[in-house]
């Protein structure tokens, strides 16, 4: 990384590549806008544009560290990460690099989110969310109280952050804002209109025309640190858009045998390289669920720093399953970086989905959704029960525990019968003839079980 | 569940070796390492912790260390400017070339191992950090083990050193070039270290657990290979080893 020597000493020369401690020269590097130096292995970080993220990646994305990530099916969700992170980096007076095959660099920069800046607004979300905790938790878990005091994640602009904005989704950012950045825009079919030919060295075109443009400007603006006049430091956030697409003239998406596997993982390789070098940070989304052959995604993830997969619920089961109703997809955190360190900063919470509610969008713990329908593992009635006031059916009753005990026994043999038999749940025509167990309340006739009691009849 | 295997193949004497998750030990002054990174620095195949790092720089002025930074080395083979062409091809010059074998990168360690004139190293130390990276720049298996093969050759036989090797692997994993290389270089280590996460899943305090098998012999003998599991936490600085089910968490 282009800097200051730390203060061990270096190992090699000018123009270093590894990251070297910064602890002694860590307050001089601050001073670049937008970033803070990382307390477990004195990088510094960059705020990803969602503070969720943030919380999930370790602080943040260390400068000189490549992003990928791992595009949902349709694609709008990665998106919306993506202008998230260059939105970030225009509110922070960072200079921008956009590259894409798809759409032209101008318009992707014309939808940025607004950011959250007016303080009332911000209010009003605040309360909004503190409302909504403390109805929930005001008694403790009953059932699953393991989980209670596990942290939770940083969700709504309650506390104020310097590091990380928030942004409103359903706004775009207004034109005041990028007056002052400098940015920089890689469009596929321009590119290749307007130069004839480019040295390849074995890479699919189109990559090494972008890998040139990029060392070009890392190079001319002096990002590593190779004009020592320029005083003030600044950051290039790289945002490349669907890479490996067919778009891209890669044909691994759309073959299982591919032409020229190595491409992507050549781009990847050399790419690390110059940000390595460069006081710079880089977002890439790759449509992974469209390459066939897993082995290039399995180098792909291990020539990145940082890989977070989206899967988003659209169009799948999981968008009935009553454990994700508020949620619009899963987050799966494919790898996190070792900088300086043996360790990495893995989070203890595994678990995460997403979701854009009310304009924003927030990474959380799947298990905090569960938890506060903690009742609803009961059946119907004996909630019913429950809720009453010094009900002897409360917990730590026998007749609470000799009721789950039945109740869970009932439960599991008709499901087992379901299984077994593959009987209808319902019953066919209006015979007397009761072929299953059914969930049901005894009204007429029989003795009076406890309403909501399973009855399993021959 | 991902796996890392340092593979080694040593002549004299196995203490010598640099297992994965050890610091590497300050060379001594008869040993000469050579060291092979493509990966940036910070990764679990070697530690420099900061007091080792000023031994490495004086090792590498004294000419002991010698450092191929994969990273820097190709970018200057891709965005060099001309005149660097010296008439010494770049080591990773595979990446640009259609002929995929790693002839260059083999001659630049046989002229960094092979003392030359008046240094007395002996027992030279190849280190290759991440084998697996030379298969996703291009390089086929069959040139990538015949490169090690010749380094065997050279540093082991001829001069009496050794070779650690890093490479990763998937266990379900779809990479089949991977999967040939890696159990390649199994069949001709003499002591594998298998780092692996649990199997049961995510622990706070048991990171992992690491198998060292020690290959009794090379040839087909009624030996059994030698092979102890240990568990392991990695803090900030430091590995702790333990022992199968004495970790803090039970203790």
């Amino acid at each position: 990384m282009a800097a200051a020597p730390a203060a061990g000493g270096t190992v090699r020369g000018r123009g270093a590549i590894s990251f070297q401690r910064k602890a002694a020269a860590g307050s001089r590097l601050a001073a670049v806008a937008g970033t803070r130096p990382s307390v477990r292995h004195g990088q510094l970080l960059l705020s990803s544009g969602l503070p969720s993220l943030d919380c999930v990646l370790g602080g943040g994305v260390a400068v000189g560290t490549l992003l990928l990530i791992e595009e949902d099916k349709y694609g709008l969700y990665s998106n919306l990460l993506f202008k998230y992170f260059l939105a970030e980096g225009v509110v922070c007076g960072h200079d921008l690099f956009v590259a894409s095959a798809k759409e032209h660099p101008d318009n992707i920069l014309k939808e940025l989110p607004a950011p959250l800046l007016d303080d009332t607004y911000r209010n009003e979300l605040a309360e909004e969310a503190t409302a909504v905790k403390s109805e929930d938790f005001e008694d403790s878990m009953k059932i699953a109280w393991r989980y209670q005091n596990l942290p939770k994640m940083e969700a709504s602009p309650t506390t104020s952050t310097k590091f990380g904005h928030y942004y409103d989704v359903s706004k775009t950012m207004s034109p005041e804002l990028f007056q002052s950045i400098k940015w920089h825009s890689f469009y596929l079919p321009e590119e290749l209109s307007l130069q004839p030919e480019v040295k390849t060295c074995n890479v699919n075109s189109a990559y090494a025309r972008l890998l040139q443009s990029i060392q070009r400007i890392i190079y001319q603006e002096g990002f590593d640190g190779s004009d020592p006049q320029k005083k003030q430091k600044n950051i290039l956030r790289i945002g490349i858009q669907s890479l490996g697409s067919m778009l891209w003239g890669d044909d691994i998406c759309s073959s299982d045998t591919p032409e020229d596997i190595h491409s992507l993982t050549k781009f990847l390789y050399v790419l690390r390289g110059l940000l390595r070098k460069s006081l710079s940070a880089c977002i890439i989304t790759v449509p992974s669920h469209l390459i066939q052959n897993k082995a290039i995604m399995e180098r792909v993830t291990n020539l990145s720093d940082m890989v977070v997969g989206l899967e988003s619920f659209i169009g799948s089961e999981r968008e009935t399953n009553p454990l994700y109703k508020d949620y619009h997809g899963l987050v799966h955190v494919h790898q996190i970086p070792r900088l300086n360190s043996l360790i990495c900063d893995v989070s203890d919470t595994k678990d995460l989905a997403f979701r854009l509610k009310r304009k924003l969008f927030t990474i959380e713990w799947v298990q905090d959704n569960y938890l506060r329908q903690e009742r609803n593992i009961y059946p119907a009635g004996f909630s019913y029960l429950l809720k009453q006031k010094d009900s002897a059916w409360g917990e730590g009753s026998l007749q609470h525990s000799t009721f789950l005990m039945s109740f869970l026994a009932k439960a599991t043999a008709f499901a087992s019968r379901l299984v077994r038999h593959s009987e209808p749940h319902k019953q066919t025509g209006s015979g007397r003839i009761r072929q299953t167990a059914e969930l049901r309340m005894w009204c007429y006739g029989h003795r009076q079980e406890a309403p909501g009691l399973l009855v399993i009849s021959t | 569940m991902k796996r890392f295997r340092v593979n080694s193949r040593c002549c004299e004497t196995p203490e010598q070796t640099a297992a994965s998750w050890c610091t590497i030990s300050s060379p001594s002054t008869s040993e000469l390492a050579v060291r092979f990174a493509l990966w940036p620095c910070s990764s679990p195949s070697v530690t420099i912790t900061s007091s080792r790092r000023s031994c490495l720089t004086a090792a590498k002025e004294r000419g002991q260390l010698v450092f191929l930074e994969g990273l820097k080395s190709c970018l200057d083979l891709l965005f060099g400017e001309k005149e660097k062409q010296s008439g010494q091809p770049s080591p990773l010059q595979f990446i640009s070339e259609s002929a995929s074998n790693l002839k260059a990168l083999f001659d630049f360690v046989r002229t960094s191992v092979t003392p030359a004139g008046s240094e007395s190293w002996k027992g030279p130390v190849l280190l290759v950090d991440d084998l697996s990276v030379l298969l996703s720049l291009g390089a086929t298996p069959v040139a990538v083990l015949d490169f090690i093969h010749y380094c065997r050759v050279t540093v082991c036989s001829q001069l009496k050193g050794n070779i650690v090797v890093l490479v990763h692997s998937n266990e379900d994993s779809e990479d089949e070039e991977n999967e040939l290389v890696v159990n390649s270089l199994c069949h001709h280590s003499d002591l594998i270290l298998w780092v692996e996460g649990l199997a049961t899943g995510f622990c706070k305090d048991v990171h992992g657990q690491i198998k060292i098998i020690r290959r009794a012999s090379l040839e087909l003998t009624a030996e059994q290979d030698l092979v102890q599991i240990y568990q392991y936490k990695i803090q900030d600085k430091n590995v702790t080893f333990f022992a199968r089910g004495l970790s803090a968490a039970v203790l």
